[in-house]
């Protein structure tokens, strides 16, 4: 198991219990049903649900389901599209999920709903805006109890962005705490839409849900007419493995038709395909003869690995291709980067192999093979949060049986050398002798944080520690709304954890990445009984690095078990020790009474113990134990 | 009559293992206490009805045919009555039992009979008929020799009955040893000194002196959780270790195990045969046996039902009352006789480590534990921890064990 150890970050505590659930989408290939796909531009809509982490997005998802009967009853259950386990167990949405639902609306005809329910969580904001490329419309989701928190705003910007018409729906309204009027003005306010025909609703007890539907029908429009019916252009949305389809991906029709047997064109990858199969998620997967313009589905098509795919690509007819192509969006880009090796060193191949195959349903983070001194083979990983970060490492823990080290998380870093080249750093390990360093750049965030203003002073200190700089600051009645220019390198460590406990919950957080600065920085080695181990290495800011020394070397003291011998800790910036620790030898360990049947035990204690030293790092004489190293980047005040 | 009633018999027997085999020791477990001690884990329980001491020693002569089967014809080295309060037993039980040993394996005339005795008055009226029935070693619980100490043990016995006891064993058993706990709460060095100084000039020719542990699920554990007790810390608990180790050695009465104290060769030899890795077989609630049969490489573990009562049950219908057993292959004996033997100041016999795990000792690891000063070489054929490695031994065989 990997223990990363300490707090979740914002809201991220697990509360549901886990199970073990296949996507929907996955338990087979339904028959067709040939009527579905024969519905005109105007009775379609196609819509994201988007808000800020927790407020309902899923359960409201549920209620929709349910209400047009898409599932039956013994197949519902809380939120039904959370399928992996990892979402489940922590309660959040990971993946973005597209349903597609009919509904006999209030004026007597029948409709097509697109719906693609989004994480809420800032590391999964890129599942959001493809997902919104798809649609023209979003419900914006707020919980009434809690209010607008940071993504609330930085969804429904990207929804505004993408032109849409947005329904604001106001959940939770069965809390005793929900404030609706006041979450109303909130709305108004900070935002600036029109709350006054928000839609009350609790997601939880049913109430509203038949408002939902009206309003999505009445308000949100159709997908608009196109160019005309041909040639088929598609924008590929999203791809994944599945075990028995292989490659399946979701695209939104934007004109033409695709079915089965066409020979289709990404223009992006320039790849051509057969489609094999076209088909709607109900959230099963249902064979369809074909999709028209403004519907979402999938297809699959013989394609080996998602990394065939790209996100945001064309898809056209190989024969009639259509004239232009889609603008497409940036791909994801990792942000934070660590190394990951396993305890034992035989399991490098299985390592190998384990992030191979979670690479082919998550192409958000990347991987190399790295090789430390201290830790032998392994591989440094990109991820693009610290959340995404967890979420691998435990998965590759559980699903993989893997015992893994994790290193200090990284920022990539840029370097110009003496010679006039630029280098990226995505390792403060393979950082070159600093004569041959011009400078050093590192990338800063644009962080927005709401919080309830008795916590305002307390966060004001926590940015300006980690060196941020206030862009601005305005009030929404007793509500804060901060902006802070940050080094992300200040935040990817413990800023939430932080900013969780500084505001006993309450504080709401999101960033985006804002290019690079110039810094000065430096790299700070810890030395475990005079020796130097690189996997704790890392880039600090020099005014902050003696602190960040001390506090490392205290938090080792606590960590590492007394040993025969006293070790010393030291941190160093090049050969100079800016901070020392020494852990005292141990005293006495030996059992007392021993003889007779006490052998048995005895032995088993023996072997619980050289269990634990498995789960030890050997550096020279010491033993470090495998949560030490994340554990000690854990830094309080 | 028994068949090693020789009250004059004095000079003790040869060494178990001195002429190279560690010894096969019969073991029986007596379950009862008149009241629990609040530090104590072992097996012991407290019956408020008489005991059917008849009953009892029918299971334990039934268990003893069935674990007879078990390990075959073999030349008995020494044997132990352990407890819980053997000394509860009336001394025709205890020559039932031992007689019982006698007609199941071989057991010559001078061997080590050793039985576990609580100094209360009580008890110390029988210890002639014990030596009658055949024990010629005791070892008695004296635990502390201050009042104040042993009414905080939960002892039922007083210092001056303590001393009586240890009188009237000397002059009835040919060897006595008897038992104290120090690193008690508020101990200083001094008054431990004095303690011990005074043990030593009671003492026959065995001491043993274990440092107060808190175990688990007792009273004191409890306890000590609440921080109600503490006991000395790391560095107290370690100078007593040291110290004791100096008096006692000062005075005659070296250590040979990291808590047991003889005049040389006055060593219990049943308890080497632990130590030493031999073999034994247990009988009785919650006894552990260990021995080889035949020729075979694997050792069997035997560990019979704890629950006396439950125990009896067992035996009445299945004959035998293990309910547990294990087969240890080669590498867990290497490690068992690692962990073992290195608590002896002999230390360990390489080529026989060796020999039993079927591989050599983990060089590296060896080497890092001399260089560190914790293990030394005696010549070329074994190892031991050094005074240094002794008092964290439990770290230097988890560096050494496989
Ligand atoms: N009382 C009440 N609780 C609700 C309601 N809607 C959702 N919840 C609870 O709020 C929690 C979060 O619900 P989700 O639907 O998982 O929220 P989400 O927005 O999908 O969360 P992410 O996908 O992680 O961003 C769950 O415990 C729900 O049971 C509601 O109307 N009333
Ligand atoms: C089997 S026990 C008891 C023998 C006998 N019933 C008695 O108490 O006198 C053997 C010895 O282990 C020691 N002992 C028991 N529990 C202990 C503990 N928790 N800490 C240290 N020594 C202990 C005592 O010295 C005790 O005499
Ligand atoms: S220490 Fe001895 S007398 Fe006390 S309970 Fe344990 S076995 Fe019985
Ligand atoms: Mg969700």
């Amino acid at each position: 198991m990997i223990r990363t150890g300490g707090a979740l970050p914002l809201g991220m505590r697990p509360r549901r219990r886990p199970s073990i659930a296949i996507p929907l989408s996955r338990q087979g290939v339904r028959p067709y049903i040939s009527a579905m796909t024969k519905t005109p531009r105007s009775h379609i809509r196609n819509f994201s649900i988007v808000a800020h982490i927790d407020h309902g997005k899923s359960t409201l998802a549920d209620r929709l389901i349910q209400m047009t009967g898409s599932l039956e009853e013994r197949e519902m259950k809380d939120q039904v599209l959370d399928a992996m386990d990892i979402e489940r167990e922590r309660g959040i949405t990971i993946k973005a999920n597209t349903v597609r639902l009919e509904y006999d609306a209030a004026d007597g005809e029948h409709y097509v709903l697109n719906l693609i329910d989004t994480p809420g969580h800032v590391d999964f904001a890129y599942e959001v805006s493809r997902s919104l490329a798809a649609c023209e419309g979003s419900l914006l989701v707020v919980d009434a109890s809690q209010g607008v928190e940071a993504q609330t705003l930085a969804n429904v910007y990207q929804a505004i962005d993408n032109d849409h018409e947005i329904v604001t729906v106001l959940n939770k309204v069965d809390l005793p705490a929900a404030d609706i009027d006041r979450v109303k003005a909130q709305v108004e306010e900070v935002i600036g839409l029109d709350a006054s025909d928000a839609v009350e609703i609790s997601a939880k007890t049913g109430q509203g849900i038949d408002q939902v539907l009206e309003a999505i029908v009445t308000r949100l429009p159709a997908p608009p007419e196109g160019e005309g019916a041909e040639p088929l252009k598609a924008l590929l949305v999203d791809s994944w493995y599945d075990a028995y389809l292989g490659v399946v991906v979701l695209v939104r029709i934007i004109d033409g038709r695709m079915k089965r047997g066409q020979t289709i064109r990404m223009i992006g990858t320039d790849a051509r395909y057969q489609v094999d199969r076209v088909g709607v998620l109900t959230p099963k997967l249902v064979t369809v003869p074909e999709l028209g313009p403004g519907e979402i589905g999938v297809f699959t098509a013989s394609i080996k690995e998602v990394a065939d795919t790209r996100v945001g690509d064309t898809i056209t007819e190989d024969k009639r291709p259509t004239a232009v192509a889609l603008p497409g969006f940036k791909p994801a880009q990792p942000v934070v980067f660590c190394g990951l090796f396993p305890v034992d060193a035989a399991d490098f191949e299985d390592l190998r192999a384990a992030i191979g195959k979670l690479r082919l349903n998550d192409a958000s983070f990347s991987y190399e093979m790295e090789t430390s001194a201290a830790l032998g083979f392994g591989f440094r990983c990109g991820f693009l949060g610290l959340l995404h970060l967890e979420i691998i490492q435990e998965r590759l823990a559980r699903e993989f049986d893997l015992d893994l080290i994790a290193t200090a998380p990284s920022v990539v870093y840029r370097m110009t050398l003496t010679d006039g080249t630029v280098t990226e750093l995505h390792n403060p390990a393979d950082m070159p002798d600093v004569v041959k360093i011009a400078t050093i750049e590192e990338p800063w965030i644009k962080a927005t944080i709401m919080t309830p203003d008795d916590y305002l002073g307390a966060i004001l200190q926590l940015c300006q520690e980690r060196r941020g700089i206030q862009t601005d600051l305005a009030y929404v009645g007793s509500r804060a709304m901060v902006t802070y220019e940050l080094p992300l390198n200040e935040v990817v460590f413990d800023f939430y954890d932080r900013l969780k406990s500084i505001s006993k919950g309450y504080a709401s957080f999101d960033y985006q990445i804002d290019g690079y600065r110039e810094g000065d920085l430096v790299r700070m080695s810890i030395l475990v009984n005079e020796e130097p181990v690189d996997a704790l290495s890392m880039l600090v800011h020099r005014s902050a690095a003696e602190k960040r020394g001390r506090v490392m070397c205290e938090k080792l003291k606590d960590l590492i078990p007394r040993h025969m011998f006293k070790i010393p800790i030291q941190a160093a910036i090049g050969g100079k020790v800016i901070a020392r620790e020494t852990i005292s030898a141990m005293r006495k360990d030996v059992t007392a009474k021993c003889y007779g049947g006490d052998v048995t035990r005895k032995r088993k204690l023996l072997e619980k113990q050289k269990e634990g030293k498995k789960k030890m790092r050997q550096f020279g004489r010491v033993e470090i134990p495998q949560e030490a190293f994340i554990q000690v980047l854990k830094v309080d005040g | 009559m028994t068949v090693w009633a020789s009250p004059d018999q004095t000079a003790p027997a040869p060494l178990n293992g001195d002429d190279g085999s560690p010894g096969f020791g019969v073991y029986l477990h007596w379950p009862f206490c008149a009241a629990k001690c609040p530090y104590c884990d072992f097996n012991s329980h407290v019956r408020h009805a008489p005991v059917d001491q008849t009953a009892f020693a029918e299971a334990f002569l039934r268990e003893m045919a069935h674990v007879r089967d078990l390990t075959g014809p073999r030349e008995v080295t020494s044997i132990f009555i352990g407890g819980g309060t053997p000394s509860l037993m009336t001394p025709e039980t205890v020559g039932t039992l031992l007689n019982a040993v006698a007609a199941h394996w071989r057991v010559p005339a001078n061997i080590e009979v050793t039985m576990e005795a609580n100094p209360q008055s009580a008890d110390a009226n029988r210890f002639a008929g014990y030596r009658t029935a055949g024990v010629n070693r005791l070892s008695l619980g004296v635990q502390a020799l201050n009042d104040a100490d042993l009414t905080f043990l939960g002892r039922l016995h007083d210092a001056d009955e303590a001393r009586a006891a240890i009188e009237l064993a000397r002059r009835t058993f040919p060897r006595l040893s008897f038992d104290l706990i120090y690193a008690r709460p508020g101990q200083t060095l001094e008054n431990w000194a004095s303690e011990l100084r005074e043990a030593i000039s009671l003492a026959a020719d065995h001491l043993s002196l274990y440092q107060l542990t808190i175990e688990d699920g007792t009273p004191f554990k409890a306890l000590h959780a609440a921080g109600r007790i503490a006991i000395p810390d790391g560095e107290l608990a370690s100078n007593l270790y040291a110290m004791t180790q100096d008096i006692t050695s000062d005075h005659g009465l070296p250590a040979y195990e990291i808590s047991n104290h003889a005049v040389p060769g006055a060593q219990s030899r049943h308890n080497l045969t632990y130590w030493r890795y031999g073999d034994y077989a247990g009988i009785g609630p919650g006894a552990h046996g260990r021995f080889a049969v035949g020729e075979a490489v694997e050792k069997h573990v035997t560990i019979t039902e704890r629950h006396p009562e439950t125990w009896l049950e067992r035996v009445r219908r299945h004959g035998h009352g293990i309910a547990e057993t294990e087969t240890l292959d080669r590498m867990a004996q290497a490690d068992e006789m690692l962990m073992m033997g290195l608590r002896l100041t002999e230390g360990v016999d390489l080529a026989r480590h060796e020999a039993l795990g079927g591989r050599t000792i983990d060089g590296q690891a060896l080497q890092a534990m001399i260089d560190l000063g914790m293990v030394e070489r005696v010549g070329n054929a074994r190892i031991r921890a050094t005074a240094r490695g002794r008092i964290v031994l439990d770290s230097v065989i988890a560096e050494l064990a496989q």
